[in-house]
């Protein structure tokens, strides 16, 4: 499934909710079922910078296509890279670049993307991004 | 006297307003307060009808603006009991006041090989401006240890005084746990040996009577938007006998006597120490702050935040796997908590969508949460205007936190 596809998918499920309650238990229950990491995959590398709560994001390239593995030891926080990992992983590394994640807008989040929340969700993307411009130069070597 | 609280909130209009389609609750006092009418009043009143620069215009906004800048400096002087107006400096808030000191300070007296004494409970503005003097005199960082509680170890300190301590910074209260330092005991510890001390006195201010003579503190930094003053405006007070010493921290207009591309001398105190227009809309604000502190009375402010502060303990101290950060014998309205099983940016966020805001992470002080070995806190923080029915509200909150967490 393609980047859109699957952004679409999730605005979808989140039209379901009109209580930002729900929203949140449901962002909260995605973040549960996020496999996680290894202990030994939370590392000082791995950690994404200026968020409150702490965020691993592990990149892997395989076959033409960047795989994300991510953690963190908060739930929305979890869930909320849950959510990237499901629109991101397993994507050429060119349409991650070009992604404009306009889910996340269309869903409310929009607010954890503002300075005041240490730039969390902000942080994570670019990090993703980054990750996948290194595998997208290493390819066209 | 106990105040009408009712009656006060409506001097903060702010306070009337929902946050996500419920009351707003403001709890993160200790980052900043709000403002009363009579504050913002001030600032209205300045900009309306006494707006000039001031201390050279002999036209009569000059005049009028001089005297109300000098007046408030006077306020502020006599609200610390500061021996000598001219010991005031008005600063862009306690940040600036304490790079002051760091920098005139370390100038003329750290040496290579000496020391500079601070705590394990400071802010990061009075860690990073030593550090950054200690490099450039090539003097050493010394810090003095908390103990479970999130108090000084006081014996330690006594140690750490020596004939290489050149100065001694510490915080009278913390702004992440709500500790009162003995400072006064502290100050008189230092003394013995010569060694002067500076207090950072920005959570300090809003909830106690502080005077400078009573401490005998060499220094005493403080914001206006801490104790319900306008931001970007705070205050040093120094001793005269060290202002004297300390050469000037910036240079430009105001701070100076004569100019020539040859030499400058520079002007009396406090002048030498406030290069440049200074912000005098803000500083006639903040002297309203001081106005509006002193109507209420310290002791009566006190006297309700200790109130709020038993209630909120007793409440919140109810819940399971609650767990309190601080819990220091002699502490300000500061609650400073998280719930062992859930994240205290997952515990913020919720509450923030209930229209409560508290602050959660590490507060500026990261190397307390490392002490505690934790990701940081949430922590409330709570004013003269904050009610106990506000507290119950955030006891409901946080049932829902641990009924979607826990």
């Amino acid at each position: 499934m393609k980047i859109k596809e699957k952004e679409e998918e999730i605005i979808s499920e989140f039209e379901m909710f009109d209580d930002w309650m729900d929203k949140y238990n449901y962002i909260i229950e995605i973040g549960k079922s996020l496999p996680g990491l290894d202990e030994e995959n939370k590392q000082e590398k791995y950690l994404i910078k200026g968020c409150q709560a702490r965020v691993w994001l592990v990149p892997e390239f395989k076959n033409g296509e960047v795989v994300f593995s991510a953690d963190s030891d908060a739930l929305i926080t979890k869930g909320i890279v849950a959510l990237l990992i499901r629109v991101l992983s397993r994507q050429p590394p060119e349409d991650i670049v070009n992604a404009d994640l306009e889910f996340i807008d269309r869903i409310g989040l929009k607010e954890h993307l503002s300075q005041t929340r240490s730039n969390g969700l902000l942080n994570m993307i670019k990090q993703m991004k980054l990750y996948a411009l290194a595998f997208k130069a290493k390819q066209q070597k | 006297m106990a105040l009408n609280i009712k009656q006060l909130r409506k001097e903060f209009p702010i306070l009337n307003q929902t946050v996500n389609g419920r009351q707003l609750i403001y709890f993160d006092n200790a980052a900043t307060t709000h403002k009363p009418k009579s504050v913002v009043d001030r600032l209205t009143e300045y900009y309306y009808n006494e707006n000039s620069n001031i201390h050279r215009g002999a036209h009569y906004l000059s005049q009028k603006a001089t005297e109300a800048y000098e007046d408030a400096r006077k306020t502020v002087a006599s609200f610390i009991n500061a021996p000598h107006q001219h010991e005031i400096i008005f600063t862009r808030g306690t940040t600036e006041a304490i790079n002051l000191v760091a920098s005139s300070f370390g100038k003329k007296f750290i040496r290579p090989g000496d020391e500079v004494i601070i705590s394990a409970l400071e802010h990061h503005s009075n860690i990073v401006p030593w550090q950054i003097a200690c490099e450039e005199r090539d003097a050493t960082l010394k810090v003095i240890p908390i103990n479970e509680k999130g108090e000084l170890i006081l014996e330690e300190y006594q140690k750490m005084l020596n004939e290489k301590t050149r100065l001694v910074a510490i915080t009278h209260v913390s702004n992440s746990l709500g500790t009162v330092n003995p400072v006064k005991e502290m100050i008189e510890a230092a003394h013995s040996k010569d060694i002067p001390v500076l207090i950072d006195g920005a959570q300090a201010i809003p909830h106690m009577k502080v005077d400078v003579q009573e401490l005998n503190c060499d220094f005493y930094c403080f914001s206006g938007h801490k104790m319900y003053g306008p931001m970007g405006v705070g205050v040093l007070y120094g001793k005269e006998e060290w202002l004297e010493k300390m050469p000037p921290y910036q240079g430009g207009g105001e701070m100076i006597k004569e100019v020539t591309f040859e030499k400058t001398t520079y002007n009396e105190l406090p002048f030498k120490f406030e290069a440049g227009t200074p912000n005098v809309g803000d500083v006639l604000g903040m002297e309203a702050a001081v106005k509006f502190i002193s109507y209420l009375r310290h002791e009566n402010i006190a006297a309700h935040e200790k109130e709020l502060l038993n209630y909120a303990l007793d409440k919140l101290g109810k819940f399971e796997k609650i767990r309190f950060v601080g819990n220091a014998g002699h502490r300000t309205s500061v609650v400073s908590f998280l719930f062992e099983d859930i994240h205290p940016y997952d515990t913020g966020t919720i509450l923030d969508k209930l229209g409560i805001a508290v602050r959660t992470g590490h507060h500026c002080a990261q190397p307390v949460m490392d002490f505690f070995n934790i990701p940081g806190t949430v922590r409330a923080s709570l004013a003269v205007y904050n009610t106990k029915e506000e507290i119950d509200t955030l006891v409901e909150a946080l049932e829902k936190v641990r009924e979607m967490f826990a």
